[in-house]
């Protein structure tokens, strides 16, 4: 049913429409008066329900409430009447349709209130024109028009057929209100799916069932990049519920494996642990973290292979500094470990290719799956589902194309493929480990002169693998007289890519820690000589490489009051620390409060989260919720988190080694506040991650003296309390 | 082999392998598709139910071990999912993701059935075997205690869960 309506949605508007900005009179509706649809996202109906479109991959970032508010503040609707319709993959109509580096908000947030504020116009117009009154006596609040001097009312389901005769506005000098008068936008709005989430109704990828779907899982080489040669297929075949078993050679979107395909997942489940298959295990084989430890410490005694930037003098004034510290960092691979794993439905069928994937690059899911089959673009159709959890690792489409391969095979019946947490934890796309052997001097007056980093990463040449890369502009190049920063790269044949706020969850974590090293050598305190590099607030920089200070001091200076920085006096072996980093656009400071018992045992009493990410929060609720989650996130990856590799292959395979923070572990108490600026308010799903794991660590440091620069912390003896 | 279940007061007869985890059983037999699977080993809580009233890892239970027990899922928790865990989780905005939100109710429903009171050490250890990989535990923690005010005995009625969503 709502494939129906989208698709002639879509083809009623697809011709007016271009290049995502969709303004178009759905004429057919006119025609036939069921619907108002005055753009791509709106559709109002006659009875008063009033559809609103959501077109990108919602997986708990809180999208779909977040961007429909939008919509519905502009349209003046009730919320009340509001019925959200998750969009199927369209960029063409809608735009880019992806949910990743915090960019749906900043890129949507004018479009959407455009458009809702040109279907406002035109009901507007409607019922003026039914009154046969100036459309200035005229305003909307509810879902209803009020003509002011007779207080006559019209609701928008009355309007709809005669809106939908009338020419729109142009979507860009619509006006737009003033945030004064928002009546949705600002306020706590609970998520659209939570009475559906709260009673278990099925949601997401793994819940969608087809009539005469079937089940398969597939099975990889345990090495990366490694092929199946042959397996015992035939005796497969032959096991309870197995309909077919075949090998599939793999390409560039895609491993190669065996597909299992029975009626039920548990049977093809069941099947899996019966087959032998003989692997062509290939290069990777040799590579394992151990020899990964040991070349970057060979690296380490030589030059740089590159160098991304080189300011000043740096080893003149390290040479002549009296106070210099040098230190090696080093962080581990880490796996996403999203809760739902992955999954994807796929159907062949008369040479077309139906698809259903909770995917967070929908639209990169189907160019790949194109090319590896050769279906081409015009007969795939994509529909999103529901992400039971993304992290980005859902920015990749491997289990997309894995079950468009495994659906053409079959060729004809639905196939739905499901992964166990051992397939998603020894086959991701990996948060890439890295070493960094930071050199930093302060002069006599305390102020930080001198930076130096050889960031031995992974790549080939001077390609850096993916989300292994650092930009020349990272915090603190620009604020350092003499900076520079060397490039060495490590061959990889492990899988890499974003992990939530990618290179900025391990980047702000060795930065920051060193910058409190550089404080408590300089003898200030962390606050202040933070302050002090930030310089006076000007901003420096231009492009991307543009750095707001002011906005950076201004969270700082909110955390540490909030926080009650250096004000408080601690019991022994608490302390507070202190971080900030800036990335995907959010500006923010946290302080953590941290105790160490004699034991290494760690306890966060409270974290103070201080963020600047423009002048409008737009769904309080789901912006605290956003922020808590990102801290607990950060404590999971600092505490326990690690994949190692011994001989290609990734040695953890579940949560007991990959362990998530559980409810006794987090702090009990995470205080947000938001700094508005006069900015356009941008995304929230990452930027308030990275500083959590240095402001733990430099807490730690003050506590008990020690340093740490190795993650995860259960390396070094600590565990949570 | 046959099998008898009961599942949410209903009497079900399937056909499944005696090892097939509940789990697979309810989502793929009975179509009850609510209680989700996470890790396949009981540790991260996503496919709890309970089995005469008892929280229970249903991806690691057999489904012969269960064969005329009482099975309650999230979808059988409350006749109109108007449990008072289910109108604080709303109340709250609890989820983010919402995939682990199914065990976490159905471990705090059976938290609230034994300790109508519970404190935040006792909440602690009867959801410890809750994984939340989006880190909702602060408003889980809250949703709980503000369903035990309210109390557990009765449900509540419709007219209290519309006052609280206001």
């Amino acid at each position: 049913m709502i494939q129906t309506m989208n698709r002639r949605f879509f083809l009623k508007v697809s011709s007016l429409a271009g290049g995502g900005l969709l303004l178009g009179v759905n004429a057919a509706s006119a025609a036939d008066a069921s619907e108002f649809s005055p753009n791509a996202y709106i559709r109002i109906h006659p009875d008063g329900q009033i559809t609103i479109i959501s077109k990108n991959p919602e997986g708990g970032q809180g999208i779909k409430t977040a961007q429909a508010m939008q919509v519905a503040e502009e349209l003046d609707a009730d919320w009340k009447d509001i019925k959200i319709q998750q969009a199927y993959l369209n960029e063409k109509l809608y735009g880019r349709q992806a949910a990743g580096g915090s960019m749906s908000t900043p890129s949507d947030w004018n479009v959407l209130r455009q458009a809702g504020a040109a279907g406002k116009q035109m009901l507007l117009a409607a019922a003026a024109a039914t009154w046969a009154v100036p459309v200035s006596e005229c305003r909307a609040e509810f879902s209803k028009v009020i003509h002011e001097p007779t207080k006559k009312t019209l609701s928008y389901g009355e309007l709809s057929k005669k809106a939908a005769t009338l020419n729109p506005p142009d979507l860009k000098t619509v006006p737009l209100k003033d945030p004064k008068d928002y009546r949705l936008i600002g306020k706590a709005i609970m998520g659209v799916d939570v009475p559906s989430i709260t009673v278990g109704k099925p949601l997401y990828g793994i819940d969608f069932v087809l009539p005469g779907m079937l089940s398969a899982v597939y099975e990889k080489c345990p090495v990366y990049g490694g092929k199946a040669v042959s397996a015992n297929l035939d005796e497969i075949k032959k096991l309870p519920g197995v309909k077919h078993a075949f090998i599939l050679s793999g390409g560039k979107g895609y491993d190669s494996g065996v597909a299992i395909v029975a009626t039920t997942w548990w049977a093809a489940q069941s099947a899996r642990k019966k087959l032998k298959v003989q692997w062509e295990e290939g290069p990777t084989a040799a590579q394992s973290t151990e020899s990964f430890n040991t070349q970057a410490e060979g690296l380490f005694q030589q030059a740089p292979a590159f160098s991304l930037r080189d300011d000043g003098d740096v080893d003149a004034v390290l040479k002549s500094s009296s106070k210099v510290v040098d230190a090696k960092y080093t962080y581990p691979f880490i796996s996403h470990a999203q809760l739902e794993p992955e999954n994807c439905t796929a159907q062949f069928t008369d040479g077309k290719l139906e698809i259903w994937a909770p995917s967070q690059t929908p639209g990169r899911g189907l160019q790949m799956i194109s090319q590896e089959s050769g279906i081409s673009p015009e007969n795939i159709t994509l529909h999103l589902l529901q992400i039971g959890g993304g992290f980005g690792r859902r920015l990749s489409n491997d289990y997309v194309v894995e079950a468009g391969m495994i659906a053409k095979e079959v060729n004809g019946a639905p196939v739905k493929l499901l992964w166990t947490r051992e397939d998603d934890m020894q086959h991701d796309f990996y948060r890439p480990g890295g070493y960094q052997h930071l050199q930093g001097a302060v002069d006599d007056s305390g102020k930080l002169v001198a930076w130096k980093n050889h960031f031995v990463s992974f790549g080939e040449g001077k390609n850096f693998a993916a989300s292994a890369n650092i930009s020349p502009g990272e915090f603190p190049a620009q604020f350092v007289p003499n900076f520079s920063l060397g490039i060495t790269l490590m061959p990889l044949g492990v899988p890499t890519g974003a992990l939530r706020a990618p290179r900025s969850n391990s980047l702000a974590w060795v930065i920051q820690s060193f910058i409190d090293e550089l404080a408590h050598a300089a003898g200030k305190d962390p606050v202040e000589f933070r302050q002090a590099l930030l310089g006076d607030g000007s901003p420096v920089g231009t492009g991307r490489e543009k750095y707001d200070a002011g906005r950076m001091k201004a969270v700082l200076q909110l955390v540490a009051e909030k926080s009650g920085w250096g004000k408080v006096r601690l019991p022994s072996r608490t302390a507070m620390g202190v971080a900030f980093h800036y990335s995907h656009m959010g500006h923010f400071a946290e302080v953590a409060q941290v105790h160490v018992s004699e034991k290494k045992e760690v306890r966060v009493e409270k974290v103070w989260v201080a963020g600047d990410i423009g002048s409008q929060i737009i769904n309080p609720s789901g912006a605290a919720n956003q922020v808590e989650g990102s801290v607990i996130d950060g404590l999971s990856e600092l505490m326990g988190q690690e994949i190692t590799f011994k001989a290609g292959r990734a040695v953890q395979s579940n949560y007991h080694q990959h362990p998530v923070v559980r409810m006794k572990q987090a702090p009990p108490v995470i205080e947000t506040h938001f700094l508005r600026s006069k900015n356009p308010p941008t995304g929230l799903g990452e930027p308030p991650l990275p500083p959590i794991l240095p402001a733990v660590c430099n807490a730690i440091f003050t506590a008990t003296g020690e340093r740490v620069r190795t993650l995860p912390l259960s390396k070094s003896g600590y565990k949570w309390a | 082999m046959p099998i008898s279940l009961k599942v949410n007061g209903k009497s079900h007869k399937v056909d499944a392998p005696s090892d097939m985890p509940l789990l697979w059983v309810l989502r793929e037999l009975i179509d009850l598709r609510g209680t989700k699977f996470g890790c396949g080993a009981g540790q991260c809580g996503a496919c709890t139910v309970h089995i005469n009233g008892a929280p229970t890892r249903s991806c690691v239970m057999p489904v012969s071990a269960v064969a005329g027990k009482e099975i309650t899922t999230i979808e059988g928790l409350s006749p109109d999912g108007n449990h008072p865990l289910q109108v604080m989780w709303q109340k709250l905005d609890v989820p983010q993701c919402g995939y682990c939100q199914a065990g976490q109710i159905m471990s705090a429903a059976a938290l609230l059935k034994k300790k109508p009171n519970p404190t935040d050490a006792d909440i602690d250890t009867a959801m410890d075997g809750n994984l939340c990989r989006c880190g909702t535990y602060i408003r889980i923690r809250e949703a709980i205690h503000a369903a035990a005010k309210q109390g557990i005995g009765t449900s509540a009625s419709p007219t209290q869960s519309a006052s609280l969503k206001d």
